[in-house]
């Protein structure tokens, strides 16, 4: 019964990380139709932020859940401003130009902090359930995935800017017509979507270290989670987390950690193989 | 002077100038700046290859890179069990060749768009780099050749004459080899090109519905090309395993896949010739940053103190400070530079840009006299 129960707790870790590092790029990719490459090393910013805030005797928590968003999300409006509005419906160029970006970015960090994985030790300690002992941290990391996409439904369905947001990502022109700028809302979105990186990087951050390339590790499946996802934002994200997650877990525990994920993958390109607009193309399609 | 004749002027120039630098450069540099040349040679048939997918097959493969890593590690698994390398040699072009026939039939006939193949190319390529990384225990061997995980395969034994293990290629040979090799694909890739095949596959690239309409199995096309791409990229890597005789997973990676597309971006999409300058000018351009030698000229000193002089001694400051976080050996920074800039500034390349300025005078001479001019400007070939 423990066994079973720190199994389902891992599972549901496997299954929140996954949505948690996806969610940025699901929100940019689903409203936007941009792919951003540099999508791992907004996360790895949100990692730095956060640590270097924590290393200026600022709060752990406020580090991890204000200062990073509002970093990250400042340096997603000015990449949107200085960047990605110049290439709008130009999604291939759109694509090199944040690969770009990401590799500058790359560079940029390990010239500031060099190639080394610092970190800062998960907080809360562990807990005891039966004979196994579980961190308490993770299932607060599970517990904050679950508000922040409760959040972001409730945004996007009950607000006015949740409005404008799909308006706008449904149909542009018309949203215009009726006295939006898409250009604004486009910016905020992207700079939302950075934001929501920024802090999944930073309550990654005390699990897995960071360094200056470890966005490269997010990247595969952030995106596979995105694109087998599908259209809807957020049950999209939701669904093919916990199909990836659940495969990741059962081909960890049977193998090694890394052909986990290898076969996660290798699961992933044969699920978009089979349903090229992703789960929720066939399933779920009235959702948000 | 007419399109055919300006074709054969450029097919006639390219092959000078491959005759004189295979005659005149193992005359004029030394052994080691040799190897150097030898190794931009190998990587101008990787970008050649990207050259024909991306740039006239319109698939914009993420994942070069993979094909490129399984022609290495195929011929240094083979080449071990061997002995002889002639057969190695060929499974070093087979076996890519056949994974990008595997992997296109999966994407084409799934019909996949673009820019989710992007992705599946990006992560199958991750795929390969996350399991070649991880067999560094001597569990994992294929016949005699352990596979070596993150430490690689050093010592691989280098090409010989067919038949005769003891007739090995030398440092100077494999110059010859690449040269002639790089030669044979930019020919034979005009050639390709110059079919019935290659103006097929360039009509799917400008319209892909149109060319259905048309009658042509734009999958089947698309497979070919893939194929043809992954087999030139495996070749280039069994030449890169001869050419350190040693490989490791790095060569699978993400950093590797995004030099071969900035090669292409840098040099222009569309043409061959545009991807082999790029090649050779961005490895130049990443090899003399990397040795410092910047920083070593004082280069950088003087353009501080002219910085200083013209615009105030701030900027100048500004600029050393500048200088004090951007380290400028740091290949990824420059590399991310040059994409992004390519990408908004010169879309289209160095060569292409380059053509338009030199064709631009007849073309506006044209419009003077009225002879062009009705509806759309015409697209650039």
């Amino acid at each position: 019964m423990d066994l079973v129960l720190v199994l389902a707790i891992q599972a549901l870790y496997a299954i929140a990380s996954l949505a948690l590092i996806s969610i940025g790029l699901a929100v940019i990719f689903g409203m936007m139709r941009v792919i951003n490459l540099a999508h791992g090393e907004f996360l790895m910013l949100g990692g730095y932020s956060a640590i270097v805030a924590t290393r200026h005797g600022i709060n752990l928590w406020v580090a991890m859940l204000v200062v990073a968003p509002l970093v990250v999300g400042a340096i997603g409006l000015v990449v949107e401003r200085t960047l990605i509005r110049f290439l709008y419906g130009r999604m291939i160029d759109t694509m090199l130009a944040t690969w770009g970006l990401s590799l500058f970015l790359i560079g940029l960090v390990t010239g500031i902090f060099g190639n080394t994985t610092v970190g800062i030790s998960a907080p809360l300690g562990g807990m005891a359930i039966g004979n196994y002992r579980t961190s308490i941290y993770g299932l607060v990391v599970i517990a904050i995935t679950a508000l922040l996409l409760a959040a972001i439904w409730l945004m996007l369905r009950y607000t006015r800017l949740g409005l404008f947001a799909r308006g706008t990502m449904q149909n542009p022109n018309m949203a215009a017509a009726l006295g939006l700028s898409p250009s604004k809302v486009h910016a905020v979105t992207f700079g939302a979507g950075a934001a929501l990186s920024g802090l999944a990087g930073a309550l990654l951050a005390p699990v897995s270290g960071v360094f200056p390339t470890i966005g490269v590790a997010y990247i595969a499946k952030a995106f596979i989670t995105v694109i087998g996802g599908g259209a809807a934002i957020l049950s999209g994200t939701v669904a093919a987390s916990a199909l990836f997650g659940v495969v990741q877990e059962i081909s960890t525990f049977l193998t090694t950690p890394v052909f986990g994920v290898v076969i996660t993958l290798a699961a992933a390109v044969v699920l978009i193989r089979l349903l090229p607009q992703g789960i929720t193309g066939r399933f779920f399609k009235r959702g948000l | 002077v007419s399109a055919r004749s300006r074709d054969l002027l450029g097919l006639a120039l390219a092959g000078a100038i491959g005759l004189a630098a295979a005659v005149a450069l193992p005359r004029l540099l030394e052994l080691s700046a040799l190897l150097d040349v030898t190794v931009y040679l190998i990587m101008s048939i990787l970008a050649l290859s990207l050259a024909l997918v991306w740039g006239y097959g319109g698939i914009l493969c993420f994942g070069q890179s993979a094909f490129f890593g399984l022609g290495a590690y195929a011929y240094a698994i083979a080449v071990f069990n061997i002995g002889d390398s002639t057969l190695p040699a060929a499974l070093a072009i087979v076996l890519p060749a056949a994974f990008a026939a595997l992997l296109g039939y999966f994407m084409f006939y799934g019909r996949i768009s673009d820019v989710y193949l992007g992705v599946i190319t990006l992560t199958v390529t991750l795929i390969l780099f996350n399991s070649v990384n991880s067999t560094a225990g001597p569990e994992y061997r294929i016949g005699t050749a352990p596979l070596g995980g993150f430490n690689g395969i050093p010592a691989i034994p280098p090409l010989n004459l067919p038949g005769d293990p003891q007739a090995a290629l030398g440092l100077d040979d494999l110059f010859y080899l690449a040269i002639v090799l790089l030669m044979a694909t930019y020919f034979g890739l005009r050639w390709l090109l110059a079919s019935r095949f290659g103006r097929v596959m360039v009509a799917i690239r400008e319209n892909e519905q149109r060319a259905e309409f048309l009658g042509y199995d734009s999958r089947l096309y698309k497979l070919a090309t893939f194929t043809i791409g992954g087999g030139l990229a495996g070749l280039a890597g069994c030449l890169f395993a001869n050419w350190g005789a040693f490989v490791s997973p790095t060569i699978f990676g993400l950093g590797q896949s995004a030099q071969i597309i900035i090669w292409v971006i840098v040099g222009g999409r569309g043409t061959l010739i545009g991807p082999v300058v790029g090649c050779i000018l961005i490895q130049w351009l990443t090899a003399y940053l990397g040795s410092g030698q910047l920083a070593q000229s004082g280069g950088l000193t003087q353009l501080k103190a002219s910085l200083s002089r013209m615009l105030g001694p701030a900027v100048g400051d500004a600029f050393s400070s500048v200088l004090g976080i951007v380290d400028l050996s740091n290949t990824s920074l420059v590399l991310g530079a040059v994409l992004l800039a390519f990408v908004l500034l010169v879309p289209k390349g160095i060569v292409p840009t380059l053509l338009d300025v030199v064709r631009r005078p007849a073309r506006a001479g044209l419009r003077a006299a009225g002879d062009v001019g009705h509806g759309k400007p015409r697209r650039a070939a």
